[in-house]
């Protein structure tokens, strides 16, 4: 067993960010499940770990009760930026989630107080291990791929290819886009939270637009198909360069290049690829021709 | 039934609709005409929710329905179809019904807790297959709306209509694009579904189509209703000759 320590002692922190960012890409796949191009994950996420970091440093709460304010506290803010801002679509919902990222981020960064500004939060006890990370993924997963299964995933699914026909039919569309999105919140938010309980350090830099694309990213590449499609996406983006790493210098134009081949030859994302071979499988068992 | 009361639609300084009053009966079939450009879907648009009109009003049994959203005025029992058929392409001719009946039973918090095969699922299904032999697609129930012909599409995007459980069923052209065997058996279902107690509001350029079904048919031109009645006092008002015809040079060049 002494091999497992090392590995653990060498990839532990790799391992917990598979973890956080599966939640992360769980929460955007909630909003592009129904339709929406959100871009407010990032904040969410560091409206999460500010609460609970700050919770856990400052006032000495317990571990659970931080976290779960963290994500509750997300949730709340996605409630009252929701209501305005998914009336709109496309393009000017992305600009204006992309907005209250910023203003998140500026926030963080001015009130030096309460978050240490630019410097961030430091010494934050490290209190997230691998079984907070585990329960909290295989519990959202759990969740989301009961919801995809049931009426609810068929009335996302609706909404997202004609939002204007599911609306004829009866479907209260706003009231399913605000779920999805404050949901979706609750989630990003408890990753930041369980994110910064591992991470030792927690600064405004990490939650700005960066990390904002690269959560959009994970979603995409794994497509709105199944939430496995986002855990697929989330896992890939966060190992892949840790796998590249011997390509020195080229490392990140081949990662880069990887993604986009991927993107080509599966625009639905890559589980819309693994349901394709997995059919093509059973076909070639089946004995008929594919 | 259903009362457009000096409804008027304006974007800006465009009039769209202009002093619309219309008091549609219960039973019988009714059409609305005009040419293109008449304002005959934004009404449609009004009556469903899409639109909310600039002035005036539109009760369906004697309840305002402008100022809902649209999802409350189907829960109260209007359904419509669309030009332009806009079915869930990616989703299964069944599946289609299902979201169509995902309204009628209750809404999203029901739906989150309802999990699969519970909350009335397999009644739903049920009433899936049912619709899908009346349109006749009993056995394209797993086949991919997209895979669907064009007159496949079109009848099923009829039985969603019905899905929803309406009283009044609103449907816009839905003779386009089909060819005479097609419309007379569009005919007779729509006669059928009258029958069985439907109310049915046509638009339709179809004139044969329209002039054989409606009971009754009111005319709209440059958002105006200028004629009413029945088939044949239409067809002989010259108003209505003029809108669809224009007028000889002749008189038109009278003062």
């Amino acid at each position: 067993m002494e091999w497992l320590e090392t590995f653990w002692a060498t990839y532990s922190t790799l391992a917990l960010s598979v973890g956080t960012n599966i939640l992360l890409a769980l929460s955007i796949y909630l909003t592009l499940a129904c339709g929406l191009l959100t871009v407010a994950n990032a904040a969410f996420m560091g409206i999460g770990a500010y609460t609970a970091a700050l919770l856990t440093l400052n006032a000495g709460a317990p571990f659970g009760a931080a976290v779960l304010a963290g994500a509750l506290l997300a949730a709340a803010a996605a409630l009252a930026i929701g209501r305005p801002t998914l009336r709109l679509s496309g393009v000017y919902l992305a600009m204006a989630t992309l907005a209250f990222g910023e203003v998140v981020r500026i926030l963080i960064l001015n009130a030096e107080d309460l978050t240490g500004g630019a410097l961030g939060l430091n010494g934050i006890p490290q209190l997230a291990g691998a079984v907070h990370v585990l329960v909290a993924v295989a519990a959202a997963l759990a969740i989301l791929l009961r919801l995809a299964h049931s009426r609810f995933g068929r009335a996302i699914a609706a909404i997202r290819q004609d939002e204007i026909a599911a609306e004829l039919l009866g479907l209260d569309v706003g009231a399913y886009k605000l779920f999805c999105f404050v949901a979706g919140a609750a989630l990003a938010g408890l990753a930041g939270a369980l994110n910064a309980h591992f991470t030792f350090f927690i600064g405004p830099s990490e939650f700005g637009f960066e990390r904002a694309v690269e959560i959009l990213a994970m979603g995409v590449l794994g497509g709105v198909a199944s939430p496995w499609g986002a855990a697929l996406g989330a896992a890939l983006i966060t190992l892949l360069p840790e796998m590249l790493r011997g390509l020195g210098h080229y490392r990140p134009l081949i990662n880069g290049l990887i993604l986009i081949l991927i993107i080509l030859y599966s625009p639905n994302g890559l589980w819309d690829l693994v349901r394709a071979a997995a059919r093509r499988a059973r076909a070639a068992r089946a004995g008929t021709p594919c | 039934m259903l009362r457009l009361a000096s409804v008027c639609l304006h974007f800006g300084g465009l009039r769209v609709l202009e002093d619309v009053n219309l008091e549609i009966p219960e039973r019988g079939i009714f059409g609305l005409i005009g040419p293109n450009g008449a304002g005959k879907t934004t009404i449609f648009n009004l009556i469903t929710g899409l639109l909310a009109p600039s002035a005036g009003a539109v009760e369906f049994f004697g309840e305002r329905l402008d100022g809902q959203p649209p999802h409350r005025i189907v829960r109260r029992g209007i359904a419509r179809t669309f030009q332009n058929i806009r079915l869930f392409r990616d989703m299964s001719a069944r599946e289609n019904l299902l979201v169509a009946m995902g309204g009628e039973s209750g809404g999203i918090a029901r739906a989150l807790l309802a999990g699969r095969g519970r909350d009335g699922e397999a009644r739903r299904r049920a009433r899936a297959e049912e619709l899908l032999a009346r349109v006749r697609l009993g056995d394209k129930a797993e086949t991919a709306a997209s895979a669907l012909s064009y007159g496949e599409q079109r009848r099923l995007e009829l039985a969603r209509a019905l899905a929803t459980g309406p009283r009044l069923l609103l449907l816009d052209e839905p003779a386009a694009g089909m060819n005479a065997g097609e419309k007379r058996e569009l005919m007779s279902e729509i006669v059928k579904l009258e029958e069985s107690g439907l109310n049915i509001m046509i638009i339709e350029h179809d004139m044969g189509f329209i002039m054989n079904l409606c009971r009754e048919i009111a005319v709209l031109n440059f958002g105006r209703i200028i004629a009413r009645g029945a088939p044949a006092e239409v067809r002989a008002d010259p108003q209505v000759i003029e809108a669809y015809l224009g007028r000889d040079e002749e008189s038109a060049a009278k003062p």
